[in-house]
Parts: C-alpha cells; sequence; structure tokens
C-alpha cells in the first residue's frame, strides 16, 4: 500500500524501519537526540542514538571505525559541504580500507547529507558537489529525486556493505510523494524512466528531475516528446538505460544542478560520446549550473542555475526547432 | 590476542615474552632495512621502522586482553608481530607478493589482521585516531568489556582529528588508550619547533587536561614501565571510567622513512635527521646508547629473569625466522595484474 509522504517524512520512516530491523544500525550526528522526547531516542536508546560535537572528522572517522568493528552507523551530517571538512576520511580512509587490506573489512556505513540548498542560503550551504564522490572507487553515491526513492534508497544504502553517501535535495524537503508502506528498497544502480518519449533524451539528477519533466510537459505541447530519466545513483551508474534510449532518440540532454566540471552530467555525456556515438544525431548539450560560487542575491541565484526555459531551449538546439515549435528546415531526422 | 584478561604484574614468562617480540621487531625491522640493499627495488614506495619503539609497543599490547583491540599507523610493522600475525605474511606484503598479509593491496603502510585484533592503520596523519574511537563507541555498545588501543605519533598530536576524538572519547567514556609514542620529531622537524606544550618545556600528555582525562608520561624504552601506565590506562577504561592519554617518550632509530625519490634512483634510508639535518651527532649517539633492545635485555638478564645464553637463543631464533621471512617474501609469486580490480566494492 502506498500513501503519500513528504520527502523527508519517507527519508526518517526509512531509517526507523532500518533501525528497527538492524540493531546493528546506528544514527549519530550534530543536533540530533539532544533530549529525550527525540522520537529515534526513545525507540531506539542512547547507545545506538547520539548527539554529537561540531567534529565531523570524529563523526565520520567513527563512524568508519564502528563499520569496522560490525556496526551500521548512519552520520546525520545535515549539510553536504560540512562532509568538507572531513574528506579525508570520506574519500581517502572509509572507500579505501576494505580494497587496502586485500579484503578484510568491510565499511558499511551511510553519510546522509543535504544539498542544494539553492533558497538563499549563498555560497556555502548550496552545493550540489556530489560531482566530486562519484569517482571515488569504493564510495557509493545515491540522489533521490522522488520521495519513494528516498526512502527505498535510503534502505537499500543502511544494507550496503560499502561507505554510501546519500545525498537528499533540500528543495525536495516537503515535496510529497507517493510512498510505499512498510518494507522498501530500491536498487542502486537502476534508473528510472521518469516519462517515455521517442525524440529526446533527457537525464536528470535530484530536483533537477521535476524541472525536466515541467520542462517535457511543455515540450509535449510542442509535439516534442522527451524521454526522462533519473540514475537515481550515480555510483554505481545505470549507463545502459541511458544508452538504450539514446540509441532510440538520438538526441541527449543532460541535466545537473551542479556546476558544470564538477556535474555527474560531464562523466555520463563522456560515456555517452564514446560508447553511444554512433547512436548521436546531434552534439550532447548538459544544462548545468554555471561555473561559479552559488550567489546570495535571487536574480543571480536564478540566473546561475538550471531552470525549465534553459532545458527546452537545449532540446530544442538537439533537435534543431525553432523557439516557435515545428522542425527547421534542412534539420537531421 | 597477547595477553591475559586482566594483567596484574609481569612474571618471568610474560617478561620473557615481551622481550622476545621486542627481539623479533628489531630483527624484521633490520631485514626489512637491509631488503634495500641487498634486493634493490623489491620494496617500493615509503616505508616506515619501529626501530626504537619495541618496549612501548611490546610494553602497550602485553597490558591487553584477548578480546581488545588495536588501530595504528602508517609506521606498523610492530604491533601485528607481537599479536602473532605470521612474520612471513608481513614480509610478503612489504614485497609486493600475493601471500601478502592484505595480498600486496596494501604494503608496508597498511599491514591489518582483524582477525587478531589488528584493525587496521592509517596512512595519513592523525587520521586512525577517530577511528580507534569509533571501535572504542562499538565497544561500549557491545558492552562485552572490550577496550581499544590506538597508536599514532606527537605529531598527530596537532591535528584536528587527535583533538575532536580525544573530546569525544572523554565525553562519552569510551574505553580507549591513547598511546602517543612522542619520538621528537614529526619527519625533519623537531616537536619543540611544531608543539606548543613541547615548546613551553612541557610533557605533551598535559594535552589530556584539555579534555578532562588523565594524561602520563612514560619513558617507552622501558617495557615494564610503559605496560604499568597502559595496564593502568586499560583497567580504567574497562571500568568504564574512559579514556587516557598515555604519552610514551621514545626514541626512533631510523629515519622517518626510506628516501622519497623518483624511479631510477635506487630506495635506502638516509641517515636519523638528528644527524642529517640539525648535525646533532651526540644526541643521536645517546639515543643508540639508551636502545631499549639491549637495555632490556641487561636488565632482565641482569635480574635474573633470563641467562645471557637464552637471550642469545631468543635472538638466534629471531634471525632465523626473519631470514626465513625473506625468502619467503622473495619467492612468493606476485599478484595477478587483474586481481587490482577485486575488492574496490564489497
Amino acid at each position: 500500500m502506498a500513501r503519500e509522504l513528504p520527502y523527508i517524512g519517507a527519508i526518517n520512516e526509512a531509517l526507523r524501519l532500518e533501525m528497527a530491523r538492524d540493531d546493528r544500525v546506528l544514527y549519530f550526528g550534530q543536533n540530533i537526540a539532544t533530549t529525550d522526547n527525540d522520537p529515534f531516542l526513545s525507540e531506539f536508546g542512547r547507545d545506538r542514538v547520539r548527539t554529537t560535537p561540531i567534529s565531523e572528522t570524529a563523526e565520520i572517522g567513527m563512524a568508519v571505525g564502528a563499520a569496522l568493528a560490525g556496526y551500521r552507523p548512519v552520520v546525520e551530517l545535515y549539510m553536504a559541504e560540512f562532509m568538507l571538512v572531513a574528506m579525508d576520511q570520506v574519500v581517502n580512509e572509509a572507500p579505501r580500507l576494505r580494497y587496502m587490506t586485500g579484503g578484510q573489512v568491510t565499511v558499511p556505513l551511510v553519510l546522509k547529507a543535504g544539498y542544494g540548498f539553492t533558497a538563499g542560503w549563498a555560497g556555502q550551504h548550496t552545493g550540489s558537489i556530489y560531482g566530486m564522490f562519484m569517482g571515488v572507487p569504493g564510495l557509493k553515491v545515491a540522489l533521490p529525486a522522488t520521495a519513494a526513492d528516498a526512502k527505498g534508497l535510503l534502505a537499500t544504502a543502511i544494507r550496503d556493505d560499502n561507505p554510501v553517501c546519500f545525498f537528499h535535495h533540500y528543495l525536495l524537503t516537503l515535496e510529497p510523494g507517493e510512498v510505499p508502506e512498510g518494507e522498501y528498497l530500491v536498487p542502486f544502480g537502476q534508473a528510472a524512466v521518469r516519462r517515455a518519449g521517442g525524440d529526446v533524451t533527457v537525464v536528470a539528477t535530484g530536483a533537477m528531475v521535476g524541472r525536466a519533466l515541467a520542462a517535457a510537459g511543455r515540450l509535449a505541447a510542442e509535439g516534442i516528446e522527451a524521454e526522462v530519466i533519473d540514475p537515481r545513483t550515480i555510483a554505481p551508474l545505470d549507463l545502459a538505460t541511458i544508452l538504450e534510449s539514446v540509441a532510440k532518440t538520438g538526441r541527449l540532454v543532460l541535466v545537473d544542478q551542479a556546476t558544470r566540471h564538477g556535474s555527474a552530467s560531464a562523466v555520463i555525456a563522456a560515456e555517452v560520446a564514446e560508447a553511444g556515438f554512433g547512436s548521436l544525431r546531434a552534439p550532447i548539450r548538459q544544462v548545468t549550473a554555471l561555473d561559479a560560487t552559488i550567489p546570495y542575491s535571487k536574480p543571480m541565484e536564478d540566473y546561475v542555475l538550471p531552470d525549465e526555459d534553459k532545458i527546452i531551449t537545449a532540446v530544442r538546439d538537439v533537435l534543431g526547432v525553432a523557439a516557435t515549435g515545428g522542425r527547421a528546415a534542412g534539420a537531421p531526422g | 590476542m597477547a595477553g591475559t584478561e586482566e594483567p596484574a604484574g609481569l612474571d618471568a614468562d610474560r617478561l620473557i615474552w615481551i622481550f622476545t617480540q621486542m627481539v623479533r621487531i628489531r630483527e624484521f625491522e633490520e631485514r626489512v632495512k637491509a631488503t634495500f640493499t641487498e634486493h634493490p627495488g623489491v620494496i617500493r614506495g615509503h616505508t616506515h621502522l619501529a626501530d626504537g619503539a619495541e618496549a612501548s609497543i611490546v610494553g602497550s599490547l602485553a597490558a591487553l586482553g584477548r578480546r581488545d583491540q588495536v588501530m595504528a599507523t602508517y609506521r606498523c610493522h610492530g604491533y601485528p608481530l607481537a599479536l602473532g600475525t605470521p612474520a612471513a605474511a608481513m614480509m610478503a606484503e612489504i614485497y609486493g607478493r600475493a601471500t601478502g598479509l592484505c595480498g600486496g593491496y596494501g604494503g608496508s603502510m597498511h599491514l591489518t589482521d582483524p582477525g587478531r585484533g589488528f584493525l587496521g592503520t592509517s596512512g595519513i596523519v592523525g587520521q586512525g585516531i577517530p577511528q580507534a574511537t569509533g571501535v572504542a563507541y562499538a565497544a561500549q555498545i557491545r558492552g562485552e568489556g572490550q577496550v581499544v588501543a590506538c597508536f599514532f605519533g606527537d605529531g598527530a598530536a596537532k591535528q584536528g582529528a587527535f583533538h575532536e576524538s580525544l573530546n569525544v572519547a572523554s565525553l562519552w567514556k569510551l574505553p580507549v588508550v591513547y598511546v602517543l609514542e612522542n619520538n621528537g620529531y614529526n619527519v625533519v622537524t623537531r616537536a619543540e619547533q611544531e608543539d606548543a606544550n613541547a615548546a613551553a618545556g612541557e610533557p605533551l600528555a598535559v594535552k589530556a587536561r584539555a579534555y578532562s582525562m588523565p594524561g602520563v608520561t612514560v619513558d617507552g624504552g622501558d617495557p615494564v614501565a610503559v605496560h604499568r601506565e597502559v595496564a593502568a590506562a586499560v583497567a580504567r577504561a574497562r571500568a568504564g571510567l574512559g579514556p587516557t592519554l598515555v604519552e610514551s617518550t621514545i626514541y626512533r632509530l631510523s629515519a622517518h622513512g626510506n628516501i622519497i625519490a623518483p624511479p631510477g634512483v635506487p630506495l635506502h634510508f638516509p641517515e636519523h635527521e638528528a644527524v642529517e639535518v640539525f648535525g646533532a651527532v651526540e644526541e643521536y649517539e645517546a639515543a643508540k646508547r639508551g636502545d631499549p633492545v639491549p637495555r632490556t635485555r641487561a636488565t632482565l638478564v641482569g635480574n635474573g629473569t633470563l641467562t645471557s645464553a637464552a637471550a642469545d637463543q631468543i635472538a638466534e631464533s629471531a634471525r632465523a625466522e626473519m631470514a626465513e621471512a625473506v625468502q619467503f617474501g622473495l619467492q612468493s609469486p606476485f599478484p595477478r595484474p587483474d586481481a587490482a580490480v577485486n575488492f574496490v566494492y564489497a
């Protein structure tokens, strides 16, 4: 049975269910469980639910240690940028220990962090920094775009035997969606086709999925059918679903809130250029944030971010159609 | 894990065990060092030796119980040897062989043997400290009385990871003993050049006061003294009273590591930084005179715990064991190249 829950409610439900299912799951971080009224604390106790000092290196490093010792910690990091304070533990410790020990240890942990809070938080709390983690061998990266995926991907992350960055999008926090009740797992490495279409493939992540779907709705009124694909996890990346779609449409637009050269879309574009070049009938287009720090003032913030109009322009561009609709004379296929 | 659950003191057998492990570690490190000249090219990258730290390492580990756990740094050859890891598997790892302790994936800096309680190391200064603290958090939850020994150097005590970890460990009363092996040098920088306490003439153990935990300083060249302090800290941790910072003053007898050189330059160990950089020949000579291995031998022979003949026999056995480890390493096959893509994910 599915019922509607906000994205954040779905995240909390997954965490609660996994903690109830497996008493090795721990939950700690800053500013959680500071009173006995905390629902996680009252249900699971002080051993498993703890507030920490503002000490990201200790929080994440301790998660690594607890994982080495058989537990499955979930670290509440609030903001993805706070991980930057502890980058060694995230990039150079957690994902490498299994490898460097020849498989003698596992490090199952979840780094739960919000990102993309482009609502006037200015330069240091708004980044979409997942791109810098997707190329780290040993790390997995989940980017839920819907409430159901938020639940299913977090549950999968907690059960995974590897370190997982679970990045939830702050702009989606209260976004409602149908969410299955009870145990619900979304496998890693399986993209979701959010909308079927034969004219162009649009790959979007996180909150950009909604923007891509809105743009696709407007394009449909012009007779352009976009296929919108949400990778859901960028490590592992379901390249097969994207290539299959591109084989059908011959055109690819990528929508990513990250800055262009730090985006997941740049990697996906390169993979498609290498493996799917023969299918492409137009150059790949990327609609990303501009290569700038996110500005505070709204007109400037809007300017640097992908939006529906930019997506529509890119789609028309790869199709070679004019803004008024209809295919331009001489445009291919 | 070596040791008994609650070591009350050190009887003759235990003292001989300590001395034996010290000799084995020294001999192992001598063979590693000699490999650079006897078998050039066999050891790659960067290797750090524990010579000079043997009394501190073994005295500390002797205070642990069978189920206790250990984490350390890239200067990691001593701990697993004393915990029972076969020297041959360690040497083969350092030689990059498939038979190595970590299958050739880690090398000298990342020796790990979880089955013997050695949960691993970090190659990055100070970064193993929060991990060991997390292992202690796990031990606290498990509630079976396990204690974690966390080894690191004086340089690490300036890392945020150290300070963040000690704060949490004391706040949560975690069962962890922080053993700060103060060898006086962070690579080529002397402690008083980079540590406010050292510059003020204070021991580094005073850092414990900032985190409301006991801090003690002990002569790391005396395994009995080290054992006494670490055992007290272990007992405190096991009783649920929280962590202790034990500063163990040692003198590393080799340079920080072998030279860092581009391909084509044969790797070797330079002179110790005291000599090479500071020209402090007398400081280094004094450290050699205080070498904990002959010092411990003299003590044990002097007080009748050990005969000279028995001590010679221990040294002879260690020589044979480590010579065999070298041969095992040299004769072992390399990993298949395509094994490089194993173990990326669990």
